[in-house]
């Protein structure tokens, strides 16, 4: 008679056996018996965070930055609903996480007792998929269906609700077989046929373009290395979307940058124009296509995704071709090499026109801003940190608003997985947690939190975590006293109604910092922008630094929501686009 | 409605709406309606009726027919999404024109009145394979099956020879010959 483990041994069995080395959580009542088993398991070190939001956004910049699942410990009750945000934000990123969370014991489900809440209903929109176990056999398997239901396909949160006497009552456990069979929802359902008719559009095309997204991320990083052979192979100039950014080297000439509501305006003039558009792992959100009915016009659209319910959902698509992004580029570059091996260069000609144009675009030069010599502007903080750090493989998470903006716009990437941001739900309290995260996963790397003063408030508290677990994190404030992106539309689109947008009482971030037992910086003049920037690096330790930059400024350009992309709005250097008329307000 | 100055998008155009039945295979589990329910309800899709039960209890598995309304994209949506949920095993769609597949629902009528009024109710029904499963003095309660929009004429004639009540299920389907779905 084999040993017999109760269901708190188990939920640790499978972990271990699933290679989980951290988990973040917190403690309480439904979840005591998984808390007592924890000294027993030595594989796995647990990260006390101080919001279960926390712990789910900890969680997701783990897995983001290190391409494995992140898992998270919750209570019952309001452990769990705490937790719904990051479950949210990270289905909407596609983003791997595993919740466990405690229920009630099964005779008080459905009675209004002390913590309960439908965990499962709750939940039950915001994740892949979730359980509710109510009876111990079925605990081993369960979370092990979990685990791949959450990284196979497109990959998303899962919640396993395990309630107290499930936790306590014992009885075998049999090990993970590994194997790579898949679930019937993953499988490649593209033919060479298909690659070879994407090969005939690209042999075709004469204004062409590469539309990537966070998909060439999660498909892992050979994904973004056969993208960056196969841009190179065809000569073809690539945009990417916010959550794409990385997959591709920022500072390639081939490169146009992001595209989208804050987007460049080569590039989001590049797609209006094309006449083939390649979407790699990219999803036609809202923010990217503007108004529908006007979104590129004149192209032939091809979407390479590994969920079929993301082809035709918002534009309709030419040639879908459903699969896994590394695979679907290995096919192509395949059959280029065996069937066109001077593509790139037969293809030189016929693109050289497309360049030219581009280029008339680029000198727009659209994320250029006025500088100052008396107050930092949010942009040349970014650009000074940037290039400051870029030679560390430093990796990047945001908040949202503005300075999330700025950031892609002018921080660079060059690797996948060091650019953390919440695109999809646009979390406000994202980046500190997701920097913990980061920072367990890649303990002697810089991890910078490039945040807004009222984004980085709403999650202040896992300051105290970093401390805790000596995660030398580096929070880089844009504090501009505003919540920047919301003031930005009041003056463009509601007549400077600043309707609560001023935040009128503002901790020191500097003595705050000392609360916390981190460091304070602050800067508040461009000259000693630098010094300080340095200063932050050189800290071994969590730095909170309060950059005090520009109140007014805008971020540009910027396509009002329900516009096309070959209507942008231009900077202030642009004088005659800088005012928007009264059409323009209806539309954002 | 006043016109909002900052509308977060402006819709596009919306296509032509077609009615689809759905019919999936899910595991008969706890929650699994809900899981299907909620994708409709979250993502704004229609649901005109619902019937739902298991099929084979060996295999556990239940079947669910959906009678739903949307435009082309709509309806690919609604099955491409439904095949992602993990107790779906397949997906069938048919249009509701569709002669190959037979749709049916079934609906109960109270009838309460004089020996007269009982009878044309009845009379009225016969050709919806009508049965009588409870009868009184007073009252009858008949049973017919039908399509939707004849048993809709029904309960809307029958009123005047003295309905009551009417309880009826949502549609069934199942393909002519013998193919199956598979």
């Amino acid at each position: 008679m084999s040993k017999l483990y109760s269901g708190a041994e188990i939920v640790f069995k499978c972990l271990e056996d699933q290679d989980v080395e951290f988990i973040f959580g917190y403690p309480g009542g439904a979840v005591l018996p998984i808390y007592d088993e924890l000294k027993n398991f030595n594989f796995l070190k647990h990260i006390l965070v101080r919001h279960e939001q926390g712990a789910g956004h900890a969680a997701e910049g783990y897995a983001r930055s290190s391409g494995k699942p992140g898992v998270l410990l919750v209570t019952s009750g309001p452990g769990a609903t705490n937790a719904v945000t990051a479950l949210t934000d990270a289905y909407m990123d596609s983003v791997p996480l595993v919740c466990i969370s405690g229920q009630v014991p099964t005779h008080l489900i459905g009675t209004d007792a002390f913590q309960e809440c439908d965990t499962t209903g709750i939940t039950r929109p915001c994740t892949k998929h979730n359980w509710l176990v109510k009876d111990v056999k079925d605990l081993g398997k369960t979370i092990h269906k979990a685990f791949e239901v959450a990284t196979t396909g497109r990959p998303g949160p899962v919640l396993v609700d395990i309630p107290k006497d499930v936790q306590f009552q014992k009885t075998n456990y049999t090990k993970l077989k590994k194997q790579k069979k898949t679930n019937g929802k993953i499988h490649n359902h593209f033919s060479q046929k298909d690659i070879d008719e994407l090969i005939e559009l690209m042999n075709k095309a004469s204004k062409p373009i590469f539309y990537t997204g966070g998909g060439v991320i999660n498909s892992g990083p050979k994904a973004s290395e056969l993208l960056r052979e196969l841009v190179n192979k065809t000569g073809f100039p690539i945009t990417s979307t916010l959550q794409g950014l990385g997959s591709y080297p920022g500072e390639d000439s081939q490169f146009l940058g992001m595209l989208g509501m804050h987007g460049s305006y080569e590039a989001n003039n590049a797609m209006h124009d094309c006449d083939l558009m390649i979407n790699i792992g990219a999803r036609f959100d809202d923010r990217i296509t503007g108004k529908i009915d006007e979104f590129s016009p004149k192209s032939k659209k091809v979407h390479i995704d590994i969920d079929p319910s993301s082809i035709n959902k918002n534009v309709k698509v030419d040639l879908p071709i459903i699969g896994d992004v590394a695979e679907v580029i290995t096919s192509t570059i395949k059959t280029i090499k065996k069937t066109k091996p001077n593509f790139a260069k037969s293809n030189k000609q016929k693109i050289s026109k497309w360049w030219e144009q581009i280029q008339k675009w680029r000198s727009v030069n659209s994320f250029d801003f006025v500088n100052s010599d008396e107050t930092i502007k949010p942009q040349y903080a970014v650009q000074r940190l940037y290039e400051l750090t870029k030679n560390k493989d430093t990796y990047i998470t945001t908040e949202v608003g503005q300075h999330q903006m700025w950031a892609a716009q002018h921080y660079k990437f060059d690797k996948p997985n060091r650019w953390m941001t919440s695109g999809g739900l646009g979390t406000m309290g994202y980046g500190l947690p997701a920097a913990v995260g980061v920072q367990v996963a890649h303990p002697n790397k810089l991890v910078i939190d490039i945040a807004g003063e009222a984004s980085v408030l709403m999650t202040m508290q896992e300051m105290s975590t970093a401390v805790q677990y000596s995660l030398p994190i580096k929070i880089f404030i844009l504090n501009n006293e505003y919540m920047g992106m919301v003031r930005q539309w009041q003056e463009l689109l509601h007549d400077k109604n600043y309707s609560e947008s001023y935040t009128a009482a503002l901790p020191d971030f500097v003595k705050l910092a000392e609360a916390y037992g981190c460091v304070g910086i602050k800067a508040s003049t461009p000259q000693e922008l630098d010094d300080k920037i340095i200063e932050m690096i050189n800290t071994d330790r969590p730095v909170i630094f309060d950059c005090r930059v520009d109140k007014q400024e805008n971020c540009f350009p910027m396509i009002p929501s329900g516009k096309p992309h070959n209507q942008m709005l231009l900077g202030p250097k642009d004088q005659k686009e800088n005012k928007i008329t009264g059409k323009g307000k209806t539309l954002v | 409605m006043v016109k909002s100055k900052s509308a977060y998008s402006i819709p596009g155009k919306q296509g032509k709406l077609d009615t689809h039945i759905i019919v999936v295979w899910v595991d008969n589990e706890a929650g699994v309606l809900a899981r299907v329910v909620g994708l409709f309800s979250g993502r704004g899709y229609n649901i005109e009726s619902l019937a739902v039960a298991e099929i084979d209890p060996k295999l556990n598995i239940s079947r669910i027919t959906i009678v739903t309304t949307g435009t082309p994209q709509v309806i690919e949506q609604i099955k491409l999404q439904l095949k992602k949920l993990v107790p779906v095993h397949k997906v069938a769609d048919f249009k509701r024109e569709d002669k190959k597949v037979i749709f049916k629902e079934m609906a109960l009528f109270k009838i309460v009145g004089n020996q007269s009024k009982k009878e044309k109710a009845l009379k009225a029904c016969k050709k919806y394979n009508a049965i009588i499963l409870d009868k009184s003095n007073k009252s009858y309660v008949i049973q017919i099956t039908a399509l939707r929009r004849e048993i809709d004429l029904m309960s809307k004639n029958l009123k005047k020879f003295g309905l009551v009540s009417v309880s009826r299920t949502g549609a069934v389907a199942m393909t002519r010959g013998s193919e199956i779905f598979k």
